[in-house]
């Protein structure tokens, strides 16, 4: 299957996931990745993530197809956490299979600038004085405008 | 049979709950009465949108939703 769009309420194994993505394309040339993890901000003691399963899994399948039709790949792998996590765990997954590097990389580089500002997602830290909701960054807006 | 309501990010905060239950049928009036305090003015927000089962609304003002309805009350998001 060419698309694997998953939401996980547990630990991501990026190293085992990308194993089995590997296996399940043998015939790419290559294939791209890009693990995000809970950045270790000072303060911050938990991050949680919440979704809306009737919103965030479509849209992350849509976005999945919009890179597919795009570029000439063999897979393409997105994989999200949702609830609690601390510093240091992953958090995204995102991989590319494809013939040739190029359309790997840039695969990999749009479903991440697109998950990052578009995904249905909404976060808050945990600091000493209680939790916090995190507003959306103008950076993550910004970057979305690369793609056209 | 009623309207689900279903609160996201910081609305579920305002509401105190994720999910509350409202008579149907729902308008857009009819939900602003629903929802007192904050919570109506955070619905009211520019950047709050509103999906009935899955769908977003273009405009949540057109807001219809029947007995057995969910509607979703949805802030920016802050991204993955």
């Amino acid at each position: 299957m060419a698309r694997d769009v998953r939401l996980l309420d547990h630990a991501l194994v990026p190293e085992a996931e990308l194993a089995a993505f590997s296996a399940t394309h043998p015939a790419a040339g290559g294939i791209a990745s890009f693990v995000g993890k809970v950045r270790p901000d000072e303060g911050v003691e938990a991050l949680e993530l919440s979704h809306y399963e009737p919103l965030t899994q479509p849209g992350m399948e849509a976005l999945a197809e919009e890179a597919l039709a795009r570029w000439p790949l063999d897979g393409l792998l997105l994989i999200h956490r949702t609830g609690l996590m601390r510093a240091g765990e992953p958090i995204v997954l995102v991989a590319a299979a494809a013939r040739h590097r190029r359309d790997a990389f840039e695969a990999a580089d749009f479903a991440m600038d697109h998950l990052k500002s578009n995904a249905w997602f909404w976060k808050r830290e945990k600091r000493a004085d209680g939790w916090h909701w995190i507003e959306p960054r103008q950076q993550d807006h910004s970057d979305l405008k690369r793609w056209g | 049979m009623s309207v689900k309501l279903v609160f996201l990010g910081k609305l579920a905060d305002l509401s105190g709950a994720p999910e509350t239950l409202v008579p149907g049928p729902l308008d857009w009036e009819g939900l602003l009465t629903a929802l007192p305090g904050p919570l109506g003015e955070g619905a009211r927000g520019d950047k709050v949108k509103l999906a009935v089962n899955g769908k977003l609304l273009s405009d949540k003002t057109a807001l219809s939703a029947a007995d057995g309805d969910e509607v979703a009350l949805l802030p920016p998001v802050s991204g993955g």
